[in-house]
């Protein structure tokens, strides 16, 4: 069977997805990738050529909130889930 | 013969509305407070926490909308765009990929070539990300999450401007447009206007277009026209040594004037873009649009048409003053109280915007109340002040919103009007210069200049110099 996710894909997910695989870990989600563009290919069987596109799952629309402030501080629950802080700052490894 | 290029510039702005609260939360979207206080699950990216769309932000972008000539689209949706960086807590930034709420509008702009109209591709709501900054000490990056959610209209150009002037003159008229509607303050300094400038080369009378690149971090207009002239240069020259231009994502060093590649621009395809399933359409009524074009302000160009013909101003003033909706205002109602437009107006031309500049502060942060300049103007009027005096009063109008007369009053400022006074200064300098006095007599008319400075300097300049005179001339 040829695969349908070829290699230099795999490498490009990888970076997207800010992972790094081992082979046996790389074999598996290939795989189970696979799995998931055979079902979207049933999908495509359908013939949808006179289907309204549909926009969202849910019938309605304009759910809103009015421009008023109804959050105090969240300072000391945000920083609750931190693993490092400081300075009333989340911590991460260096980005710039 | 040497090639001709020709540079094609399109622009992606992002403008920060000025809401009370970010898009998705109730948290305060106000800046420069301490670092994550106004952070909850919805803009921190917990699991689980749904966010609910502020109306205002929706209002805000079809005024914007509406003033750029876009159509309005009835029914607009939000998508996520994936991405993995500590400023953006989601990894996901909810934006508006496919049904963005408003597309196809120009803006006519206006440049020392003449008129010219801009096409606005589409513009869309999405949210702000968090602040990164580089923590010396630990190499480490801290992020705080004040921003996270605040509101942002993004606003993308046709490839329609050719140079750094056109770009510069777009720029312009929407920091005006969004300053006459107040949906955002754009002030590129402080980031709540930001321009990605997308730019290629092709040869002139090419059709097709040239490889582009992407140009970010880009804080004033001097930057602006710097890195537009540098990147055309830099991409001529690739050409010419027959290299090619690689389409990614540059940063504006504004210290050593140029660019250099942050990253290869990703495709939309590698943003993995789709549906936001926890936010509902937006859905947009005839009626809707209609209130909406109801509550849209006089722009810029009627304004000045009616500043001409209401108050008779030349039209250089007029097309001055209605650069900032502030400073028209300040001028109506500055206008309103004095009656006397053409007095006002050369106050705001002249001081004010002398003040402004040598500040470096924009129109819009004028702050002074528009009653004080009419009660110096109506004083200078009743020549209770000199022009040098008024001047003094109007900076401490201009600095602290001072009262005129009460300024005046306690500064020593006020001319005296007082006849007796005057008469004593001019009796005393008679007396003490007989011979001028006697020459002044014998025919030498033109000492008499001389006598009313010496009356002046005895009234430290505070009286009317006519009337001196005509005193003088009485007693002499
Ligand atoms: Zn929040």
């Amino acid at each position: 069977m040829s695969r349908k996710i070829d290699d230099a894909t795999m490498d490009n997910v990888e970076i997207l997805a800010k992972l790094a695989l081992s082979d046996e870990e790389r074999e598996r989600a290939r795989e189970e990738m696979e799995k998931i563009l055979s079902y979207v290919e049933k999908i495509n069987e359908l013939d949808t050529d006179r289907t309204e596109p549909l926009v969202h799952i849910l019938e309605s629309g304009n759910v809103f909130r009015e421009d008023e402030v109804t959050n105090g501080s969240g300072k000391e629950e945000s920083l609750a889930n931190a693993p490092r802080k400081k300075d009333g700052q989340y911590m991460v490894p260096k980005t710039v | 013969m040497a090639k001709q290029y020709e540079t094609v510039i399109g622009l992606e702005v992002h403008v920060e509305l000025s809401t009370k609260t970010k898009i998705f939360c109730g948290c305060a979207a106000t800046f420069g407070e301490e670092p994550n206080t106004h952070t909850c699950p919805v803009c921190t990216g917990m699991p689980g926490a749904l966010p609910v769309l502020n109306k205002k932000v929706v209002e805000y972008a079809m005024k914007l909308g509406i003033a750029a000539n876009c159509q309005i689209n009835r029914y607009s949706r939000f998508d996520r765009k994936n991405y993995f960086y500590p400023d953006n807590p989601q990894n996901y930034q909810i934006s508006q990929l496919y049904l963005p709420i408003c597309h196809d509008g120009w803006l006519d702009i206006e440049t020392a070539s003449g008129n010219k109209k801009i096409r606005i591709h589409e513009m869309h709501m999405e949210e702000d990300a968090g602040k990164l900054i580089h923590d010396e000490w630990e190499d480490c990056s801290l992020v705080d999450y004040n921003r996270s959610g605040v509101p942002l209209i993004e606003i993308v150009s046709e490839p329609d401007m050719r140079t750094a002037e056109e770009v510069i003159a777009y720029l312009e008229k929407l920091k005006m447009i969004c300053q006459y509607l107040g949906v955002s303050d754009c002030k590129l300094q402080e980031g709540s206007m930001r321009a990605d400038v997308n730019l290629s080369v092709r040869e002139v009378g090419s059709e097709t277009m040239g490889t582009r690149t992407e140009m970010k971090n880009l804080n004033s207009f001097k930057a602006i026209t710097h890195a537009i002239e540098g990147e055309r240069a830099r991409q001529i020259e690739l050409l010419e040594e027959g290299r090619q231009v690689i389409q990614e994502t540059r940063r504006w060093d504004d210290n050593k004037e140029s660019s250099y590649s942050m990253r290869s621009k990703e495709d939309a395809k590698d943003y993995r873009y789709f549906p936001d399933p926890d936010l509902m359409p937006v859905v947009i009524s005839e009626g809707w649009i209609e209130d909406i074009k109801k509550q849209q302000p006089e722009f810029a160009p009627e304004k000045a048409k009616r500043f001409q013909q209401e108050y008779g101003l030349p039209q250089y003033d007029a097309s001055i003053l209605t650069q900032s909706r502030r400073m028209a205002d300040i001028f109506e109602e500055t206008a309103g109280l004095c009656g006397q437009p053409k007095k006002v107006s050369n106050w705001m031309m002249g001081e004010t915007m002398r003040i402004l500049k040598e500040k470096g502060m924009d129109p819009e942060e004028l702050s002074f109340t528009p009653s004080h300049l009419a009660d110096l103007i109506l004083a200078l009027e009743r020549k209770e002040i000199n022009q040098q005096g008024a001047k003094q009063v109007f900076e401490q109008i201009m600095e602290n919103d001072v009262e005129p007369i009460s300024y005046m009053k306690e500064k020593g400022l006020m001319m005296v009007s007082d006849d007796g006074a005057i008469s004593r200064a001019v009796e005393e300098v008679m007396a003490e210069n007989p011979e001028t006095v006697e020459d002044y007599r014998g025919g030498k008319e033109k000492v008499l200049g001389f006598l009313v400075g010496q009356v002046m300097k005895k009234m430290k300049g505070k009286a009317d110099p006519g009337k001196v005179n005509a005193l003088l001339r009485e007693k002499l």
